[in-house]
């Protein structure tokens, strides 16, 4: 293709070819090329997002049985996910509390990952001085992500277990008598398996944002008589919103629907919103499914709308 | 690359084409010689769905070199292999399930009914398929999703079981065994001969079950039996009163910290085992096998309320027709012919038809498998390595005795809905 042909079918596209030919007049209209430029996004967006989220919330609605899906409306995906919970009250039913465990434990795993990721990125980004450096740490923090779950689970259970390093460690020690049990298969060892894998979803939006801080403001507070402290509270972490919200978002979304490392790491014994789905799935229960996923779908909404109503990421970015 | 463009020799374009003359080159040389090559991509080939328990390299080569039949194997989860049989009837041709999800399978009118007539060793089944009763006459129990209830298809194309023998079979039967606790003697130190232990708050916090449903809740119910709290009508298809009974028991148990975790897949039940995470378990046979192959004392434990057994065999796919459907035929004869059949007895598994197994086996392989007898020389599995040293005896005796034992059957449940509801609750209680 000539760099004609280009200049006409995408002004601006070409380097250098700035004011001289721009004013030459196009054949196609501005608007009509931006289209041209998001079009493909979209129809992608469009074909793998939203006409499959379409899908599951009318397959939501849909009616079943024990072989197949009857498309006739009905509520029951709904109604049966809902089953007794208000003739329980005030005690929560499976659904309520299966949403305040999953809620509890992402809500740990956003606390750990954020203090974590926050603190790893300042490093990156204030005392790392060299750009080789940086890189060369960042990329040590997707280490995590070099194994796939069932190494995890072999490799955490030698480690954790009741016959375990850590266990025998302790007992020889003559810390405690009998091996700690509460270190695999718990609460404990989900959370620190998620902080594990996702904190690294934290540290790149937050060191992201830090660099993007302009050096001279950290020395302006300074030069101004504040105190560490009061830098980091005033100037660094308001500047760095944005990329704390984003590594939230990051976080909160897999947590939320993550069954695989709950169930991996819990002993299948904690409940998580994702596994009731898979549970579903796997009964060929696909409206019961897809309601479920509808609502996981809008609780996690409201969560990040809820963090965009603090921060208007669109303005900060 | 970029040194020889670096020199001066070949730039990308004339490699492009080089490679592009080549493989004209290659094309018409095919084309001259090219009719043997034609005719071997239309080789008789059968995608064959299932999970790994019948799926063996040995097996599909065998096959190749016996029938020229060319397997390529679909493996999956059982709950997978159900629902691709109901998303996408058409992606296999063979289908290897177990006989309770033909509860969901038949009715969806995505398996073929299968002509008895055509299927060599069909008389030669054993009795525990077609009459419910071992070779010997022991009674089989019933409960459940028994293979006998739903062997036989009313008609061709049916989707309702027949009460009676039909020529319309359903599934062929493959593959079968009767499943009890794994426990470790050497933690345990005391013998084990119920299946109330698993509730026993001696092994609190050491105990394990399986997160599938609808088998998991088989084995609750064999635990409640145990303890005497209840006797089922089915335990294979309770009411709901039955379900939430039986889910209360497990509840209270799970509350008072009796389960170290529940599993979903083999290595899962494995790692429990081999780490001393558990010491009393529902488990498969070789799963119990391999722990004992890793050097730790696990015993597939009989139990005197008996076992809970399940089977799988062979189902065509409805878009299966012509010479695909009689490679299809002349492969499960194959599979009954023998070679399978004695590859599986030597995993612990059984055949389905034992004659023919039998004679694929050594004398000593077939008195140590299904005889109960001490083993008279090493126990090799079929890779070749030691399974149990000469002397040893195979947990639970006897054909006989094993199949003649067995309580129900693994089941799809008329409130299976409820069930796996009820079953989220126990998980999140």
């Amino acid at each position: 293709m000539s760099e004609e042909v280009l200049q006409q079918a995408a002004p601006g596209l070409v380097p250098g070819s700035g004011t001289a030919r721009a004013a030459k007049p196009t054949r196609l209209s501005p608007s009509f090329i931006s289209w041209l430029q998001a079009g493909p996004m979209m129809l992608v967006f469009l074909a793998f997002f939203l006409i499959p989220l379409v899908f599951v919330v009318i397959v939501s609605f849909w009616d079943y049985n024990e072989y197949q899906l009857l498309p006739a409306f009905s509520g029951r995906g709904y109604t049966d996910t809902f089953e007794g919970c208000i003739a329980q009250l005030p005690d929560l039913c499976t659904i309520g509390k299966t949403y305040v465990k999953t809620l509890k434990l992402c809500f740990m795993v956003w606390a750990i990952t954020l203090f974590i990721g926050f603190w790893v990125a300042y490093f990156l980004a204030f005392h790392v001085k060299s750009k080789t450096w940086q890189m060369g740490l960042s990329l040590l923090c997707t280490i995590p992500f070099w194994t796939s779950n069932v190494i995890r689970m072999i490799a955490w259970i030698p480690l954790l277990g009741r016959n375990g390093l850590v266990n025998s460690g302790l007992v020889k020690t003559g810390l405690v008598n009998h091996p700690v049990e509460w270190l695999l298969f718990s609460e404990f060892s989900v959370v620190l398996a998620l902080v594990h894998l996702f904190t690294f979803f934290m540290v790149v939006p937050i060191f992201n944002s830090m660099i993007r801080i302009d050096k001279s403001l950290i020395e302006a507070a300074y030069d101004a008589g504040a105190t560490g402290f009061q830098t980091l509270v005033n100037v660094i972490i308001p500047l760095a919103k944005p990329g704390i919200v984003i590594g939230s978002i990051f976080v909160i979304t897999i947590v939320m629907g993550d069954f695989i490392t709950i169930g991996v790491m819990g002993g299948q014994q904690i409940a998580a919103a994702g596994k009731i789905i898979e549970t579903r799935v796997n009964a060929l229960q696909f409206p019961a499914a897809a309601a479920n996923a509808v609502i996981l779908l809008v609780i996690t909404f409201l969560i990040i709308t809820m963090m965009s109503r603090i921060v208007d990421i669109k303005k900060e970015l | 690359m970029s040194k020889t463009t670096g020199t001066k020799g070949v730039s990308r374009r004339t490699l492009l084409k080089g490679t592009a003359g080549l493989a004209g080159l290659a094309a018409g040389s095919g084309a001259i010689t090219g009719f043997p090559y034609v005719k071997s991509a239309d080789a008789k080939v059968l995608r064959y769905l299932g999970t790994a328990v019948n799926e063996g390299d040995d097996i599909s080569k065998q096959c190749l070199k016996d029938t020229g039949i060319k397997i390529e194997y679909i493996t999956a989860t059982t709950d997978d292999v159900t629902k691709r049989v109901m998303t996408q009837p058409n992606s296999f041709d063979v289908l290897d399930t177990e006989y309770f999800s033909l509860k969901k399978i038949v009715p969806s009118g995505n398996i073929l009914a299968l002509d008895a007539r055509k299927i060599k060793e069909f008389d030669n089944i054993t009795p525990v398929f077609t009459k419910g009763e071992t070779p010997g006459g022991k009674k089989i129990g019933g409960q459940g999703t028994a293979p006998w209830k739903v062997l036989y298809l009313e008609g061709k194309d049916s989707k309702k079981f027949a009460t009676s023998a039909t020529e319309f079979v359903t599934l062929i039967p493959t593959v079968y065994n009767a499943d009890t606790l794994g426990i470790r003697p050497d933690l345990i130190k005391r013998p084990i001969s119920s299946w109330s232990e698993l509730l026993n708050p001696e092994f609190k916090g050491k105990a394990s079950i399986l997160n599938i449903p609808s088998i998991g809740i088989m084995d609750a119910a064999m635990v409640v039996e145990a303890t005497g709290k209840y006797k089922y009508a089915d335990k294979g298809n309770m009411t709901k009163e039955e379900i939430d009974l039986t889910m209360k028991v497990m509840t209270e148990a799970k509350k008072a910290g009796q389960f170290r975790a529940f599993w979903k897949d083999f290595n899962e039940s494995v790692n429990l085992m081999a780490s001393g995470e558990t010491v009393i378990q529902s488990m498969w046979s070789p799963a119990v096998t391999k722990v004992r192959s890793m050097g730790i004392a696990c015993t597939f434990q009989p139990l005197k309320e008996g076992y809970r057994s399940w089977a799988s065999g062979f189902c065509v796919s409805k878009g299966v027709s012509g010479a695909k459907l009689d490679w299809a035929y002349e492969f499960v004869n194959w599979f009954l012919s023998g070679y399978a059949g004695a590859y599986l007895n030597r995993q612990g598994y059984y055949s389905a038809v034992l004659s023919t197994a039998k004679a694929h086996m050594e004398p000593y392989e077939w008195a140590y498998w299904m005889e109960g007898k001490p083993a008279e020389k090493d126990i090799k599995a079929p890779d070749g390595s030691l399974l149990e040293k000469a002397g040893a005896v195979r947990d639970g005796g006897s054909y006989e005795d094993r199949m003649g034992a067995v309580a129900c059957w693994n089941a799809v449940m008329d409130e299976n809905d409820y069930m796996v509801r009820k079953w989220n609750e126990f998980i999140a209680a």
